[in-house]
């Protein structure tokens, strides 16, 4: 009995444990089913999906920038290149304790606290995995030598290379170069975003703005793929940059830091073109900046500095408008013979003092607050060298504002003529009809005046005087300026045809006769004080020069009576006079054609005048204080002569 | 039919089996369980070769192992089980105080003490032993208990789980502990245990889990099962592995990137590629069908042995093969459930094809308990004819 209960209980437990046995099964077979499916849906219905993530994963298509042009002087002299520069970069998935990481490294390098913060929100930007994101730029060597034998205590950081832009000759040419920065959100929306993948920096001013599509170059590609620590592990396919185009200037680094050198302690503006080709030969502004400043990113205190309002070291005086004073007066004084309205002979006799008919105002000379007597008699070539605003005034009652206006528009005052010069500032060339509809006024007689002499309205920059000097030199034929002379090195320099028309005077000896009362404000020594060039004490007197050069000089006020001073050495610095001169040379073979602009500089003939005979020596000279061979007056050769010289060339025997 | 009759036909049919008696069946060895053991190992042997990139040392290391398990699975299969039944509550005892041991004197790695390292042994963790022995103790507990089993014994039994899965928690190895009681539940489920008990435990355990959240489960845990919730959370950080191996999964398609083309594995993205997560290399080289004749692989080997634990003729063996089977299916299931993302991530690597060699030496020396069970259940019934 008892040994069948026991044998049924077995046969029951049997029961028990296969109905369990076969529910474990199934349940087994329902979950291994569920896997099936989940793979199923992973492997057949989201299999592109997961494709796709994989290649993405693996394959980055990354832009390689291309290299930026260089940028050349006329000799060849590098202006602008490319330097590698050393960043300390991290990897933050690499990184195991990135606080005490980076306490650790501020005792090897120069790493401020607001630099780290900087980079640490740099980090928390969203970016591809594994990818390096920089903490400190432009390492030196020794700072590069500490971190590398710390290394193995900074897993993840990395010193890597990249290519950055130099500006070797820094501050002095950095005005007519411009600079490199960071492209901002606004250039990003405006750039093609294709192009610019893999460049950081953009040009901001100068020629590395205006060329910034010819320097740039073409972005290259490259496919890779890449390991889960953003290793490369193949190049899959390239697409090689093509790097921007090499630029040569008409720049001379030579001149360029002579005209820096020049103006001293001044702050200025000084232009000086090739009268040949119209090429910039150097374009200075003064105080000025460090361009390689920018590009690594720019500290707070340097930026504190170059925003400072006197000195203002990032606004370019060269291209600023300013009131030119009586370097305006050669123009006006050949308008007044090409309208027929003065005779090359005529004189007045010049009291000091001018009254305009029907006005109650005395105008004086510049010269009454030193004399209290005028000129004497007075006909135009003295009207210039000696800078005598009554002859002016008087003339300029019966030629008119829009005559004046007409003529001065022909040697591009009020516009821009330069080719590749932008940022220029376009002047203000007044007329009746500048005023109503600028101003909403009538023109009244004695802004003719003010006008006449460069004063009232009438403002011109250094580059624009420079050019109508250019313009009157080369007697009415126009260059326009121009700062690239080629592209490439080895290439031929570009041609321009000037779009602006040449001045064609009814008489052209008049164009002589202004050139010899511009060479008289430099050279006229006959007579003592007031039959002397204004210029000339403080130019031809000092020296025997070997060339001859013309000129006129330019005393702007910068308030409007400057008569409540007796002196202008009493007066506030930021009232002085602004002195300007205007240039060329060789007279007999006009060469260059210089604009100098002095802030505050109280003399045109005295101090502006000296810094652009410097500037006109530097390019002139040689060593030896001699004009170079190629400035020489081209002799009369006969044509056996022509013949001889040429064969001789050709054989070097010369 | 009478008893005689009955006999005789047993008998008979066993008269005709020892002629065809094979040369495994000599040697206790169950041939459909070891094929698919042999081809599994095989094909995982396959998978961990481009898994490693072809490291050799890895390769040597799991070969010796793997030959090593197959010479343990053969030992164990020689002996018969039944003679462990009186062993059981000694062993029990040896393993829990070696989980003791572990407690104080273990090897710690990546913080967690798990190993042991006893002088003139290999290093070893003493949990996996109890992977084995807590079944054969709770088997060998029921086997001499009514069935379904009464609430004392239950009661009882739940100690006997509860003790050497709070010790396994403490080393932490919150993985394996879940799977040890797993192993235990099997054996009381088997042996009976009324539903209603299962359903309230189910209740119990369910209502507990805040309780368990807060005051129970380690900061890393807790960030295990959010991750599993939501991987795109922090994709870079904690999601990176469910979100790489299911890239490398669903990337496999059908056929497969083919064997040694894996791009997941083969440039990094799969962090323990060659451990807990190897199905997902599998799946992306040989695609689905690859890890279809996996899934194959291992019905087969836990079909045979839920066939082993059927014809078994005694409780002890019953369930002892029902449990070792139903917990190897706990582990392909937790593993490939993972590893796919349907499961939160728990380290539990993917049985015979992971590298490591302890988890795969205690396998196999399951399958020879099985071949044992089944090799000398069918000698010791005709024994007893």
């Amino acid at each position: 009995m008892i040994n069948d209960i026991t044998l049924k209980d077995h046969n029951q437990e049997r029961r028990i444990f296969l109905s369990r046995l076969l529910i474990g099964g199934i349940i087994a077979l329902i979950l291994i089913a569920l896997l099936i499916s989940r793979l199923i849906y992973l492997q057949i219905y989201q299999y592109e999906f997961y494709s796709t993530a994989s290649d993405k994963n693996r394959i980055y298509s990354q832009s390689i920038a291309p290299t930026r042009g260089l940028i050349y002087d006329r000799n060849g002299v590098l202006l602008a290149d490319n330097k590698p520069s050393f960043n300390l970069t991290v990897i933050r998935e690499n990184v195991r304790d990135m606080d005490a990481s980076i306490s650790l490294i501020q005792g090897l390098v120069e790493l401020s606290d607001a630099e780290v913060d900087d980079f640490k929100q740099r980090l928390r930007r969203r970016r591809v995995p594994f990818s390096s994101v920089p903490i400190s730029f432009a390492l030196d060597e020794e700072e590069i030598a500490r971190l590398a034998v710390n290394q193995y205590r900074l897993p993840g950081f990395q010193v890597e290379a990249q290519l950055v832009r130099n500006y070797p000759l820094g501050a002095p040419v950095a005005h007519a170069l411009g600079y490199l920065s960071s492209i901002t959100e606004e250039e990003l929306r405006t750039l093609n975003a294709e192009e610019y993948r893999g460049t950081h920096h953009i040009g901001k001013t100068g020629v590395e703005r205006f060329y910034e599509p010819v320097l740039h170059g073409q972005v290259g590609y490259e496919t890779v793929e890449k390991n889960a620590r953003g290793q490369i592990m193949n190049v899959l396919d390239r697409t090689d940059p093509i790097p921007g185009e090499d630029l040569v200037l008409h720049l001379d680094s030579h001149l360029q830091l002579a005209a820096w050198e020049a103006l001293g302690d001044y702050r200025g503006g000084v232009v000086a073109l090739d009268i040949e080709t119209g090429g910039v030969l150097a374009m200075v502004s003064k105080p000025s900046f460090d361009p390689n400043l920018f590009v690594g990113g720019i500290s707070q205190a340097a930026y504190t500095s170059l925003n400072d309002p006197i000195e203002t070291p990032l606004f370019n005086r060269a291209l600023a408008k300013y009131s030119p004073g009586s370097t305006m007066k050669p123009f006006i004084g050949l308008a007044g013979l090409e309208y027929g309205v003065r005779t090359k002979d005529y004189q007045i006799q010049d009291p000091g003092y001018f009254i305009l008919q029907g006005d109650s105002h005395i105008y004086h000379d510049w010269t009454w607050w030193l004399t209290e007597t005028g000129h004497d008699l007075v006909n135009l070539a003295k009207a210039i060298y000696q800078s005598c605003d009554i002859y002016f005034w008087d003339m300029a009652v019966d030629l008119g504002i829009d005559r004046m206006a007409e003529f001065l528009d022909q040697f591009g005052f009020g516009k821009n003529t330069s080719i590749d010069i932008s940022q220029a500032s376009q002047g203000t060339l007044p007329s009746r009809q500048w005023k109503m509809e600028t101003l909403g006024q009538p023109w009244y007689p004695g802004e003719t005046l003010n006008s006449a002499i460069g004063q009232g309205y009438t403002e011109a920059t250094p580059l624009q005087l420079a050019t109508a000097t250019m313009v009157l030199a080369n007697k009415g034929q126009w260059r326009q300026p121009i700062l690239l002379k080629k592209v490439g090195l080895f290439s031929e320099d570009l041609q321009h045809e000037s779009s602006i028309p040449d001045i064609k005077l009814q008489n052209p000896d008049d164009w002589d006769f202004i050139h010899q009362a511009m060479q008289d404000v430099v050279h006229k020594d006959n007579g003592g004080y007031r039959n002397n060039g204004t210029a000339y004490p403080y130019i031809a007197m000092l020296e025997k020069m070997p060339y001859h050069m013309a000129g006129k000089s330019g005393t702007a006020q910068v308030v409007g009576m400057a008569a409540d001073f007796d002196n202008n050495a009493e007066v506030p610095e930021q009232y002085r006079d602004h002195a300007l001169f205007i240039s060329f040379a060789p007279v007999e073979n006009p060469t260059i054609a210089v604009a100098v602009f002095v802030e505050h500089g109280v003399g045109g003939s005295g101090v502006a005048g000296p810094i652009a005979k410097k500037i006109i020596d530097a390019y002139l000279l040689d060593d030896q204080g001699q004009l170079k061979q190629k400035f020489l007056p081209e002799p009369e050769m006969s044509l056996q002569q022509q013949q001889f010289s040429s064969v001789a060339e050709s054989v070097g025997v010369l | 039919m009478s008893s005689s009759a009955f006999i005789k036909q047993l008998s008979g049919d066993f008269n005709n089996l020892e002629k065809r008696q094979s040369i495994w069946e000599k040697l206790n060895l169950d041939l459909p369980l070891l094929f698919a053991v042999v081809v599994l190992t095989g094909f995982g042997l396959m998978v961990l070769y481009s898994a490693t990139d072809g490291n050799q040392a890895d390769m040597r290391r799991q070969g010796i192992f793997i030959a090593l398990a197959f010479i343990v699975m053969f030992l164990v299969a020689q002996v018969d089980v039944r003679v462990m039944r009186r062993w059981a509550p000694l062993m029990y005892l040896g393993s829990l105080s070696l989980l003791v041991a572990v407690l104080f004197f273990g090897t710690t790695a990546n913080g967690a003490q798990r190993w042991l390292d006893l002088p003139g042994l290999p290093r070893f963790q003493p949990s996996e032993i109890m992977k084995l022995v807590l079944p054969l103790t709770l088997a060998a507990y029921f086997s001499t208990r009514p069935i379904p089993p009464r609430f004392k014994h239950i009661f009882w039994s739940l100690v006997l789980m509860g003790l050497p899965a709070v010790l396994i928690s403490m080393q932490p190895d919150l993985g394996t502990a879940l799977l040890i009681a797993v192993s235990g539940v099997f054996v009381l489920l088997l042996a009976g245990i009324s539903w209603k008990l299962v359903g309230s435990a189910i209740g119990v355990g369910v209502l507990s889990i805040p309780a368990m959240w807060i005051f129970y489960l380690k900061e890393y845990q807790q960030q295990r099962i959010l991750t599993f919730l939501n991987p795109e959370k922090d994709p870079l950080g904690t999601g990176w592995n469910i979100i790489q191996s299911k890239t490398a999964i669903g990337s496999g398609g059908f056929y497969g990137k083919g064997w040694l083309n894996g791009v997941q594995s083969r440039l990094d993205f799969l962090p323990e590629g060659q451990t807990d997560f190897i199905v997902a290399i599998l799946a992306e080289e040989f695609g689905l069908a690859g890890v279809l004749l996996l899934l194959t692989l291992y019905l087969a080997i836990i079909g045979r042995g839920l066939y082993i634990a059927a014809v078994s003729n005694d409780m002890f063996t019953r369930l002892l093969a029902g449990s070792i089977t139903l917990t190897f299916f706990v582990y392909v299931f937790v593993n490939i459930g993972m590893v796919s993302g349907i499961l939160p991530v728990v380290g539990v690597p993917l049985p015979l094809v992971s590298l490591g060699g302890t988890s795969i030496v205690t396998l196999m020396l399951g399958f020879g308990i099985l071949m044992s069970i089944h090799s000398h259940g069918k000698t010791a019934f005709r024994y007893a004819n």
